[in-house]
C-alpha cells in the first residue's frame, strides 16, 4: 500500500529523512521508532500527503477518503463543540449514518458527557481522544498515528489499545511513536529513524 | 456538483459559527472602520472633507483597511491549530476551501458595511444608491483575492505583515472602480470594471487555492 | 535535479546586447531627427519605450515559467521564474527612472500622474516587490515556489486590469494633461526604436542567463555539498 525508496526530504539547509527505504503491505502495521527530532512525524505527513519529498520516490495506494491522520495537533477546532467537530469531518468525508456513528465513538471514548462543550474546555487528554475520534470517524482503510498515547490517561491508553487490537487486522497502520513497548505486539514490520 | 457546493456550505457554516462563538473579527472591524472615519475626520482640512471627491476615497480607503484586518485572521484558526492539515486531508475538493473562506468574508464585510455606511454618511456626505452598489460589488474582489493571499500570508513567517503588502497592489482597481462609480456623471462604467475585476479575480483565485494549500 | 553545463551564458547575447545598445544610443543621439513637439528631450522614448515593453517580456515570461511549474511540479521552473521576475524589476526600476528624467526634461516635474505608463510601472513594481517579500518570509521549498509561481500569474493578470483601472481612473483625477507623445515615428526614429528594443532584449536575456546560471551553480553546489555529508 506505501513505497517509498531513497525517500528525502529537507526544510530549507535542513535534512530532515534521508534516503528511506519502506514498504507497507496491505493490513500491515509498521512501527516508526526513533529519539525526538529523528523525523517520524515527517514521514507521517509525507504518507499523508501533507508534504512532498524532496527527493527519491513515494507511492501512496489509497485514496484522501480513506486515510485517517493523527499528528501532534488533535485538529479540532477548540471553539466548537465535539459533536460540531466531529460533524463537519463527518460531512466532508461523506460519513453514512452520521449521526449514529458519532454518538457510537464519542460514547466509546468517554466523551458523550462533554459532547456539547467547547473543546477548549478539554484536557489534553480528552482532546487526544476526540482526535482518534476523528481519525476513525470515517472508517479509514489506512492508519496514520503520530505518538497516539501521548496525553492519554490509563483508562483513555486501554481505549486505544483495545481500538488497535481489533483493527489491526483489517486495515493498514503506521504508527510513530518513541516508546515503542506498548505496540510491538501488533508490528509486522519496524522502521528505527535514526 | 452539489457535493462540492454542500462541502463550501459546510466549511462556511464552520466559519461562521467559529465567528459567531469567538466575536473576534467583526467587532473589531466595526470598531476600527469607525475610528478610521473619525481619524479621516481629523486628518483632513476641513474645505476638502466636503469635496465629494475626498470623501469618497476617504471611505474606500477604510472599507480596504477594515477588510484587511479581517483578512488577516482569516486563516488564523487554521493556522495556529494547524487545521489546515485538516481540511487539506479531507477528500473535498481544495477550492472549496477557498470558496468557503470568500462567503464568510463577504459575509463580515457586510456587516461591516452595514455599519460604515452610515457612519460615512453620517460624518461626511450622504451615500447614494451607486456607492452602495459599488461597495457590494467590491466585497467579492476584495474576499477572492484576499482569501488567497490570507492563505499564503498564513504560511510564511511574516504573516499579518505580508498580507498588506501582498493585498494593497492588488486592491488599487477596487479603488478606482469604487471611487469612479461615486463620483463619475456615468457610473456604469466603473461598475461593469468592478464585475470585471470581481469576475478574473475570483476565477484565478478559485484555481490557484489548490497550489498554494498543498506542496 | 541537475544542471548542466550547456546553462552557461552564451556570449553571443551579451555582445549582442553591447552592440545593439550601443549601436541604437549613438543613432538615437546623433542621426535620428529632433521631434517635432518634444524636441531634444524625446530621445529618451528610444531607451524609455524599450525599457518598459522589456520590464513587460520579463513579466510575461515569469508567469509563464510560474504556470510550467504548476503544471508539471518541476521545480527548476521555480528558478527561472524568479530570475525573469528579477529582470522585470530591474528593467522596471529603469522604466521609472528614465521616465522621470523624461517627465523632468519635458515638464519640469520629476513625477506626473497622468503619464499612464508610469503609473502602471509603479503599481507592478510594488506589486512585484512585494513578490520578493513573499519570497524571504517563506522557508525555500515545494511551498515557497508554488505560492511564488501563483503570485506571478496574479501579476500577469494585474497588468491589463491595472491598465483599465488607470485609464478610467483619469475621469475623475483629473489630470494635468501634458503634451500628448503620439506613436507617429519616421522611417529612421522606427529604425533606431527597433534596434534599440532588441538592444534591450538582448541585455535582459543576457543578464536572465546569466543570473540563472549563477543560481543553478548555488543550487548544484549545494546538492554537492549534502551529497557529500
Amino acid at each position: 500500500m506505501i513505497s517509498a525508496r531513497d525517500l528525502s526530504k529537507r526544510f530549507g539547509e535542513k535534512e530532515v529523512l534521508r534516503d528511506v527505504d519502506v514498504e507497507v503491505a496491505r493490513g500491515g502495521f509498521l512501527l516508526v521508532t526513533g529519539r525526538n527530532g529523528s523525523g517520524k512525524s515527517t514521514l507521517l505527513r509525507l504518507f499523508a500527503g501533507l508534504l512532498a519529498p524532496s527527493d527519491g520516490e513515494l507511492a501512496v495506494e489509497v485514496e484522501r477518503h480513506a486515510v485517517g491522520y493523527v499528528g501532534h495537533e488533535p485538529l479540532v477546532y477548540r471553539e466548537l463543540t465535539s459533536v460540531e467537530n466531529l460533524e463537519l469531518y463527518g460531512r466532508l468525508y461523506r460519513v453514512p449514518e452520521r449521526r449514529e456513528r458519532i454518538g457510537m465513538l464519542l460514547e466509546r471514548y468517554g466523551l458523550w458527557d462533554a459532547r456539547h462543550e467547547r473543546v477548549s474546555t478539554y484536557s489534553r487528554g480528552m482532546q487526544q481522544r476526540l482526535a482518534l475520534c476523528r481519525a476513525l470517524l470515517h472508517d479509514p482503510e489506512l492508519l496514520l498515528l503520530d505518538e497516539p498515547f501521548a496525553g492519554l490517561d490509563r483508562e483513555g491508553a486501554t481505549l486505544l489499545d483495545g481500538e488497535l487490537g481489533e483493527l489491526v487486522a483489517t486495515r493498514t497502520f503506521v504508527v510513530a511513536s518513541h516508546q515503542p513497548e506498548r505496540l510491538e505486539r501488533f508490528a509486522t514490520a519496524g522502521l528505527a529513524l535514526a | 456538483m452539489t457535493s462540492y457546493l454542500s462541502d463550501v456550505a459546510v466549511l462556511a457554516r464552520k466559519d461562521l459559527l467559529l465567528e459567531l462563538r469567538s466575536r473576534d473579527t467583526v467587532p473589531a472591524m466595526l470598531l476600527f472602520v469607525v475610528s478610521a472615519l473619525v481619524v479621516f475626520h481629523f486628518a483632513l482640512p476641513s474645505e476638502t472633507a466636503e469635496s465629494d471627491l475626498a470623501a469618497s476615497g476617504l471611505l474606500w480607503v477604510a472599507i480596504l483597511f477594515t477588510a484587511l484586518l479581517g483578512l488577516t485572521r482569516a486563516f488564523v484558526a487554521e493556522r495556529e491549530q494547524g487545521l489546515i492539515d485538516a481540511l487539506v486531508l479531507a477528500p473535498c475538493d481544495r477550492s472549496a476551501i477557498w470558496l468557503a473562506k470568500t462567503v464568510s468574508v463577504v459575509c463580515f464585510l457586510l456587516v461591516a458595511e452595514a455599519f460604515a455606511l452610515p457612519a460615512f454618511a453620517l460624518f461626511f456626505s450622504p451615500v447614494d444608491g451607486v456607492t452602495v452598489a459599488a461597495v457590494l460589488l467590491s466585497n467579492l474582489g476584495i474576499a477572492a483575492v484576499g482569501s488567497l493571499l490570507s492563505a499564503i500570508a498564513a504560511a510564511s513567517r511574516t504573516r499579518e505583515l505580508l498580507l498588506p503588502l501582498l493585498f494593497l497592489p492588488l486592491a488599487i482597481p477596487i479603488v478606482v472602480g469604487g471611487v469612479g462609480a461615486s463620483v463619475a456623471e456615468e457610473p456604469g462604467r466603473f461598475l461593469g470594471f468592478l464585475g470585471l475585476y470581481d469576475g478574473i479575480f475570483a476565477i484565478i483565485s478559485w484555481a490557484s487555492f489548490e497550489y498554494v494549500v498543498t506542496e | 535535479m541537475s544542471t548542466s553545463l550547456r546553462n552557461r551564458p552564451g556570449p553571443a547575447l551579451a555582445v549582442a546586447a553591447a552592440v545593439l545598445l550601443v549601436g541604437a544610443i549613438a543613432l538615437a543621439f546623433y542621426w535620428v531627427p529632433d521631434d517635432a513637439d518634444q524636441g531634444f528631450s524625446q530621445r529618451i522614448f528610444y531607451i524609455h519605450v524599450p525599457l518598459a515593453i522589456t520590464a513587460y517580456a520579463c513579466f510575461f515570461w515569469a508567469a509563464w515559467k510560474a504556470l510550467r511549474l504548476l503544471w508539471k511540479a518541476d521545480e527548476r521552473y521555480d528558478l527561472e521564474s524568479y530570475t525573469a521576475v528579477h529582470m522585470g524589476v530591474m528593467f522596471g526600476i529603469l522604466t521609472l527612472v528614465t521616465g522621470s528624467i523624461w517627465a523632468r526634461i519635458s515638464w519640469g516635474v520629476w513625477w506626473s500622474w497622468s503619464e499612464r505608463q508610469l503609473v502602471l510601472f509603479l503599481v507592478l513594481f510594488l506589486f512585484y516587490s512585494a513578490y520578493f517579500m513573499l519570497r524571504y518570509s517563506v522557508d525555500p521549498g515545494p511551498r515557497r515556489a508554488r505560492m511564488s509561481a501563483v503570485y506571478a500569474l496574479f501579476g500577469v493578470v494585474l497588468i491589463p486590469v491595472s491598465f483599465l483601472a488607470i485609464r478610467l481612473a483619469e475621469d475623475f483625477i483629473h489630470p494635468v494633461v501634458f503634451t500628448q507623445r503620439g506613436p507617429q515615428m519616421a522611417g529612421s526614429m522606427f529604425v533606431v526604436f527597433c534596434l534599440s528594443f532588441a538592444g534591450c532584449l538582448a541585455l535582459a536575456g543576457a543578464l536572465y542567463q546569466t543570473e540563472l546560471a549563477g543560481k543553478r551553480l548555488d543550487v548544484r553546489l549545494r546538492e554537492l555539498r549534502r551529497a557529500l555529508a
